[in-house]
């Protein structure tokens, strides 16, 4: 188990730098003056443009601004915008809302996704087994971007025009816990989809394993059977499935946060692209991916500690 | 039955052993099982009408969405009309015809991000696989490194930072496929070893066959099947992420029409007037499903195992 851990937390570093640089890399390579830029049409003061590009590094080449990025993030300063704001300040509070969501989300994922998967797996083949596929290739049409525009305008506004019903807020957070509902099912919508693919291909191949006919053969009933032997084995990598999308959904609430106007980190960033405040950009951008990689890394490790055949491999 | 049925599969059964003969091949057995496969037929119909509808936008409306003498500011969100089937948008353009001239960028993005990573994919991954290696070990962490990169976030972070004026549905294509590649690279490299060490690839290099012409003409068709699924399968998540990065603004810009563009258009009026947000957005949905479904059938018929 040590072995295995060390091993795997030496192959998440290349992949950290790698992925930082690489990201860090394509705002660099950006064709224009981020200066000059800053003065619109006017001429800036030519002594303020040097001691600006010299504050900010400009000058140095792409490897030594590198490092100074990677120091500055590792001691938990994401840098100052170019109008000179603190872009972790920027963070602030946001960072929970898009939490809040993406838990929101993964608790419709794991409840639906599960539920819906295992039932199909128990009926194989039979009418409601088809039912539920036909669902989930639904459920992977409907871009974010469908259904949340029309979730907002079926259960925000014409169910309340029609019978009076305000259950559903969709809009800010200002309703506490309740304004997460839509926005987290809509976020959760492909996620359900593939966790119900794959809770029913787990549960369907546990059942085909030899084990399962030894407990049937020796006379155990169906529940315990499906209860202590069936369900515990498959929903090992459902269990690491959930727990990497967590980093995904993070990453993924953009387009949810922007139509359900939820001042998360994802619409903090659509803001910042349309400013075109490139330095929030990529902070963002850099934190979600660390999110996303660590998220991976923590599944992989806890996958080792649930399926002894990952760690003696 | 009938006579005529009755000598007709009688004509069917003589006629059968010369083919069955032939050792039934992976192609031939999935053409087999597609061919029968109602969700592989409906998806395919879906797909050619949007390909016609791509090519051939003024088959389908005689108003040339790209022609701006056709809108009518003051007939602005004016709802389903006899005149405008699927109403008028903000600025009074018939919502109708500029989906039908929306499904263009939609299948372009969808294809030619689907192929290139494909073939990049496939390529890198057929070399890493073959060699082994520090060929295999350099482009395992080369793609290690974009794989852990989501893709919506990167190809933001890259078109933000090509700036607006330089989007289309070219930087679109090439932000989604420089994420996509790794994947396919896996999946390739994972055949290819699987393949390599057949008892079919020693024979053809017994017979003195070069490493080019085993990587290309005996390991290659044996390891490609799992590739076209995945870029069969790719091809609606791309389609929708084209929509999303264009709904955000750095994906497709105007005048260009873009189903996203058009659902980040309609947005602010959505309320008082859903034509022109829902109608875009059914025709994505639709062309999502049919690339779904079409994928979905693939992976059926080239992978059982999967069933």
């Amino acid at each position: 188990m040590g072995r295995y851990v060390i091993r795997r937390l030496l192959q998440a570093i290349p992949v950290l730098v790698g992925t930082t640089f690489l990201l860090f890399a394509t705002v660099y390579a950006l064709p224009g003056d981020p200066i000059a830029a800053l003065g619109g049409d006017r001429r800036l003061d030519p002594q303020l443009v040097s001691r600006m590009r010299e504050q900010f590094h400009l000058n140095d080449p792409l490897l030594v601004q590198y490092w100074y990025y990677i120091r500055d993030i590792l001691s938990g300063d994401f840098g100052t915008t170019f109008r000179g704001v603190p872009v972790s300040s920027l963070f602030e509070g946001k960072f929970q809302v898009t939490f809040q969501l993406a838990i929101t989300a993964l608790v419709f994922e794991a409840i639906i996704g599960v539920g819906l998967g295992l039932w199909a797996a128990l009926r194989r083949g039979r009418w409601q087994d088809q039912a539920v596929l036909a669902v989930t290739l639904l459920l992977v049409s409907i871009p974010t971007l469908v259904s949340g525009f029309v979730l907002q305008l079926v259960l925000g506004v014409k169910l309340k025009q029609n019978t009076g019903v305000d259950f559903f807020p969709v809009a800010g957070i200002q309703d506490g816990m309740r304004s997460y509902i839509v926005p987290g099912l809509v976020l959760a919508g492909l996620s359900i989809a593939y966790l119900t693919r794959l809770t029913r291909t787990s549960l369907m191949e546990t059942l085909r394993a030899d084990y399962i006919r030894t407990a049937v053969a020796k006379g155990m009933s169906r529940r315990r059977v499906l209860g202590r032997h069936a369900l515990r084995n498959s929903l090992i990598p459902l269990i690491t499935y959930l727990g990497a999308d967590l980093g995904t959904l993070m990453g993924g609430a953009i387009i949810t946060e922007t139509i359900f106007n939820l001042p998360g980190i994802g619409q903090q960033l659509f803001q910042s692209v349309y400013l075109r405040e490139n330095a929030v950009v990529v902070g963002i951008v850099t934190v979600l991916v660390l999110v996303y990689v660590l998220a991976n890394l923590i599944v992989d490790l806890l996958y080792a500690v649930l399926d002894p055949r990952i760690r003696y491999e | 039955m009938s006579n005529a049925t009755v000598a007709e599969s009688a004509k069917d059964k003589d006629a059968r052993p010369e083919k069955a003969r032939r050792p039934a091949s992976l192609w031939s057995d999935a053409w087999h099982d597609l061919r029968r496969n109602k969700v592989f037929i409906l998806g395919s119909i879906l797909v050619l009408i949007l390909l016609l509808m791509a090519a051939f936008p003024s088959l389908f409306s005689s108003v040339n969405a790209y022609d701006p003498s056709t809108c009518d500011l003051s007939n602005a969100r004016e709802g389903i009309t006899s005149k405008h089937w699927f109403g008028t948008d903000n600025l009074g353009c018939d919502t109708y015809s500029r989906v039908i001239y929306g499904a263009r960028v939609s299948v372009i993005v969808g294809i030619a991000t689907s192929l290139i990573s494909a073939v990049v994919g496939g390529g890198l991954g057929l070399l890493a696989g073959y060699y082994s290696r520090w060929v295999d070990v350099l482009l395992s962490r080369l793609a290690e490194i974009f794989f852990a990169i989501p893709s919506v976030l990167g190809a933001l972070l890259f078109l933000s930072a090509i700036g607006r004026e330089n989007a289309g549905a070219f930087t679109v294509v090439l932000s989604l496929a420089v994420l996509a590649w790794p994947l396919i690279l896996r999946i390739m490299r994972a055949a290819v070893i699987s393949a390599k060490n057949q008892d079919y690839v020693t024979a053809a290099r017994a017979l003195g066959a070069g490493p080019g012409r085993i990587m290309l003409r005996h390991i290659m068709p044996n390891a490609i099947a799992p590739v076209i699924v995945t870029a069969t399968l790719n091809l609606g998540v791309f389609i929708a992420a084209e929509a999303g990065l264009s709904f955000l603004g750095v994906g497709v810009q105007p005048p260009t029409i873009s189903w996203g563009l058009m659902i980040g258009d309609a947005r602010r009026r959505f309320l008082e007037a859903p034509e022109p947000l829902i109608f875009p957005a059914i025709f994505l949905s639709i062309t999502v499903l049919a690339f779904v479904m079409l994928g979905d059938a693939v992976r059926d018929a080239l992978d059982p195992k999967l069933r």
